[in-house]
């Protein structure tokens, strides 16, 4: 019996072709495993190999959403590949994303079974849950022996067609799928328990959450700008040469807040950008590119909005947490909102 | 109010002389059935067929199931207020059952919501009724009969049959009975002072078109929310008139055999105080969803409730009655559980819910609703196979050439009823 | 973060390269960035260029919180 085939996905990072710089690449090809897929590869064991792997740069691919998957799915097509594996992508935003997409697209339209691997904060993991298996992982690469483990594993059930448990048994993030099953007590029975549960304040497990009501209600519109005071936010690590605040480069434990009231325009040499998840380059030559303060001041001159305030907030968008970012813009909102900041754009890389 | 409940346990059902019970066993007499009906200018025919479980047997389409009871002191009569019957409180005194044993009313489809009831193989593990020693009561209509015509002379059938078949266990010394007891408010709440009171909001199906409940003969249209005693509906104040979808349909059966009461009782004195019943509708206008939510709430808290436990009958708009009812309960304070079922699509990817709140934090779920199966062909059809393809949950193509029925679970009566009466439930993949 | 600004009252716009993120992360006024590493720049242009493409995406984003929306937006 011959080894099952497979096709691995990894981005320029772990393929060894570069970092940041190299986020840019548009697909490629290479033959057998690269970098972790060695890893991947014995975890595959004597039933499936790693005989191809194609690489696109994390920007590329998020820059050229539909060109990157019409190439890459060219590539991978002659392969004859009975398996296909993403990732892992750990906590890397744009990573995590092109494994879903390309996972996605090569189950949908090539027809092989796919899977990828990420950690729970990843957008991808909501972007794509439903359509794929996505297997969970610790938020960076030091989990990579385990997760290629569980990965390459879980992938053999998959190809082979075996029963697949719930997300708790086998490792995957819960996927929005509603499946029956015949519990050992008839409804009425559990919902009689469930009310004494909670009307002893006990804990208790609802069998359906409601959906998640996240969304904000939009504010309404602001009809003249003239005479507001705007405020500037972001999430593209922009802080101070010396980082006073030491924020982090990736996984923000805090944000800043830094005066501009003194420039027109972002000085190259007072502010810089710390945040790990982009090439920095572009942003260092001007840091405006990042943080608009050039054209805002040119606008509070012309008249167009009333005023900038003195400072901008800033903090590391890659992988900080959910409930961090929540808690800061909770907290600076309050600031703003003392200071009499009327609007606010934010922006991120 | 206080009631004996004594449970004739049925073991067998077969035809013959007269209609009666010995030594376990429930005769039937077919022409002393059918005369009860046969009258009716609307019918045009019918037969008794008898149907029991583990036989290969497929009953379709199904309008009803209801329970042979009588009542044998108390006052009133087994389902108050219809068919003739007088309208007179019920709940009261003892009342006899004849335990395992179902009629079921069948005969071509009326709207397009009928069902299923497999009396074995895959099918039969979806709905209660496969463990049922079923009487189906298979009905002709007269031509071109009025659809609303034919609905109330299928119904008016089955009770006026269930009602003759219950009197054969008018004399018999039941095998088991069991008493309830709901007291006045105040004396109930007394009577477990240190124990959680816990009322059940039965929400009812009063949709129109055909998907109608009665309650001591009224519409439930035209009702709002008041208070019931549980053992009323053991007593069948309570009776569905309604071709809701199948799998989630509270059948007359349901509801005097309402397994939130049982379970409620279950426990009663002992971890809570069951403190009755609040019934409500859901209709098809908000100003009557906003109207009867307020009730509830209002009614929940004049009861000084510590929780109450809410299903309803159907889905789709009545699940913003339900929310409703969770909404504003909670909001005064009283805790809440919801029994409902989901239709989250056939890949389950879908909200099972057509709407939700927050407050919603405790539900119950009876299983999702949209899952395809196939069910074998069955020896025996007891009614017809020719509507199975408009039915909801069936499509074209679902009935194939060898007899067998690939559909999703909303054909199969019950399956998925939102008062919790069967162990089917769905969780998150 | 954009949720707790307009959660805390206070109108904002997103200007961000991966709009399908800022979708699912709940902003309601969108506007699309350049790239990446350079959201309201462009390398490949000469400055004055660059800084009028910025202007236009500033701009957009003013417009942006000068329209009603029921939802989330992405203005294009």
């Amino acid at each position: 019996m011959s080894k099952l085939k497979v096709v691995h996905y990894i981005n320029n990072f772990f393929a060894g072709i570069g970092g940041e710089e190299k986020a840019d690449i548009p697909p490629r090809e290479m033959e057998g495993f690269v970098g972790p897929g060695m890893a991947l590869n014995n975890s595959l064991g004597d039933e499936a190999e790693i005989v191809a792997t194609v690489v696109c740069g994390d920007s590329y691919y998020a820059e050229n959403l539909e060109k990157a998957e019409a190439d890459l799915l060219e590539m991978i097509k002659k392969y004859d590949a009975d398996l296909f594996i993403s990732g892992p992508a750990f906590n890397a935003g744009r990573y995590g994303v092109a494994c879903g997409a390309i996972a996605k697209a090569v189950e949908e339209k090539l027809g092989i079974p796919s899977v990828t691997a990420m950690y729970e904060e990843n957008p991808g993991v909501d972007m794509f849950k439903k359509d794929l298996y996505i297997i969970t992982t610790g938020n960076s690469a030091a989990d990579m022996r385990k997760a290629v483990k569980k990965l390459g594993e879980f992938a053999l059930k998959l190809v082979k067609d075996e029963e697949i448990g719930t997300p708790e048994a086998e490792g995957y993030h819960v996927r929005g799928i509603r499946t029956n099953y015949f519990h050992e007590k008839r409804g009425a029975k559990r919902a009689v328990e469930m009310m004494l549960k909670k009307v002893n304040n006990l804990p208790y497990e609802t069998e359906y959450e409601m959906p998640d009501f996240g969304n904000v209600t939009p504010m309404p519109a602001i009809m003249d700008l003239s005479d507001k005071k705007i405020a500037l936010v972001t999430s593209g690590g922009v802080v101070p040469t010396d980082n006073p605040d030491r924020i982090e480069s990736s996984s923000a434990t805090k944000y800043g807040i830094y005066d501009i009231s003194e420039y027109d325009s972002m000085p190259a040499d007072k502010f810089t950008t710390i945040h790990g998840g982009y090439d920095r380059t572009y942003a260092l030559q001007d840091i405006n590119r990042v943080v608009p303060l050039d054209v805002m001041r040119d606008l509070e001159k012309e008249g167009v909005i009333g005023e900038l305030a003195d400072y901008y907030i800033a903090t590391t968008g890659t992988g900080t947490s959910v409930g961090n970012a929540r808690g800061f813009g909770e907290e600076y909102s309050k600031k703003l909102l003392a200071d009499g900041v009327q609007a606010v754009i934010v922006t991120s890389t | 109010m206080r009631l004996e409940v004594g449970k004739i346990f049925i073991e067998d059902i077969r035809f013959g002389e007269s209609t009666h019970v010995e030594k376990g066993t429930l005769y039937v007499n077919e022409k002393e059935l059918i005369d009860l009906f046969i009258e009716d200018d609307r019918i045009k025919s019918a037969k008794i067929e008898l149907a029991k479980p583990g036989e290969s047997i497929r009953i379709t389409p199904v309008k009803d199931v209801l329970e042979p009871r009588v009542k044998v002191s108390g006052g009133g009569t087994n389902f108050p207020g219809v068919v003739g019957n007088k309208v007179k409180q019920v709940g009261e005194g003892r009342t006899h059952v004849l335990s395992g044993a179902a009629v079921v009313t069948v005969g071509k489809i009326v709207g397009f919501q009928e069902g299923i009831v497999d009396m074995t193989g895959i099918g039969a593990d979806y709905t209660p009724f496969s463990k049922m020693l079923n009487i189906c009561v298979v009905i002709e209509p007269e031509e071109g009969i009025e659809s609303h015509a034919y609905e109330a002379a299928a119904r008016e059938a089955g009770l006026v049959v269930t009602n003759f078949i219950g009197e054969a266990g008018r004399n018999i010394e039941p095998d088991e009975i069991e008493v309830f007891e709901t007291k006045g408010i105040i004396e109930q709440a007394k009577m477990y002072p240190n124990l959680p009171r816990i009322g059940y909001v039965c929400m009812l199906q009063s949709q129109g078109l055909l998907h109608d409940t009665y309650v001591y003969g009224v519409d439930a249209k035209k009702i709002i929310p008041t208070l019931m005693n549980p053992t009323e509906f053991m007593d069948g104040a309570v009776i569905s008139g309604n071709c809701v979808a199948s799998c989630d349909k509270i059948p007359t059966y349901l509801h005097q055999n309402d397994p939130i009461i049982e379970e409620l009782f279950e426990k009663h004195g002992k971890e809570l105080n069951f403190m009755g019943v609040i019934i409500t509708n859901e209709n098809v206008f908000l100003a009557d969803k906003e109207r009867c939510s307020d009730g509830v709430a209002k009614l929940a808290r004049l009861m000084d409730l510590d929780g109450v436990i809410i299903t309803e009958e159907g889905y789709g708009n009545p699940d913003t009655d339900l929310m409703m009812n969770c909404k504003k309960v909670e909001q005064n304070g009283i805790k809440t559980v919801l029994v409902t079922d989901e239709f989250p699509g056939r890949d389950g990817k879908s909200e099972s819910l057509a709407d939700a709140v927050k407050e919603a934090d405790a539900l119950v779920s009876c299983g999702q609703g949209n899952i395809v199966i196939t069910m074998p062909p069955m020896d025996k059809v007891i009614g017809t196979l020719e509507d199975i393809e408009t039915m909801i949950g069936g499509y074209d193509g679902s009935l194939k050439e060898d007899g067998s029925i690939e559909a999703e679970i909303q054909i199969i009566i019950s399956a998925t009823s939102a008062f919790g009466c069967n162990k089917l439930t769905a969780r998150m993949h | 973060m954009v949720k707790e600004i307009e959660r805390a009252g206070i109108p904002v716009v997103h200007i961000a390269t991966v709009v399908p993120i800022s979708l699912t992360v709940g902003a309601n006024r969108i506007v699309p960035a350049i790239g990446i590493p350079y959201p309201l720049g462009n390398p490949n242009l000469e400055f004055k260029a660059e800084k009028k493409l910025r202007r236009g995406l500033v701009e957009k984003a003013l417009k942006a919180l000068q329209t009603e929306v029921d939802g989330q937006t992405v203005f294009e």
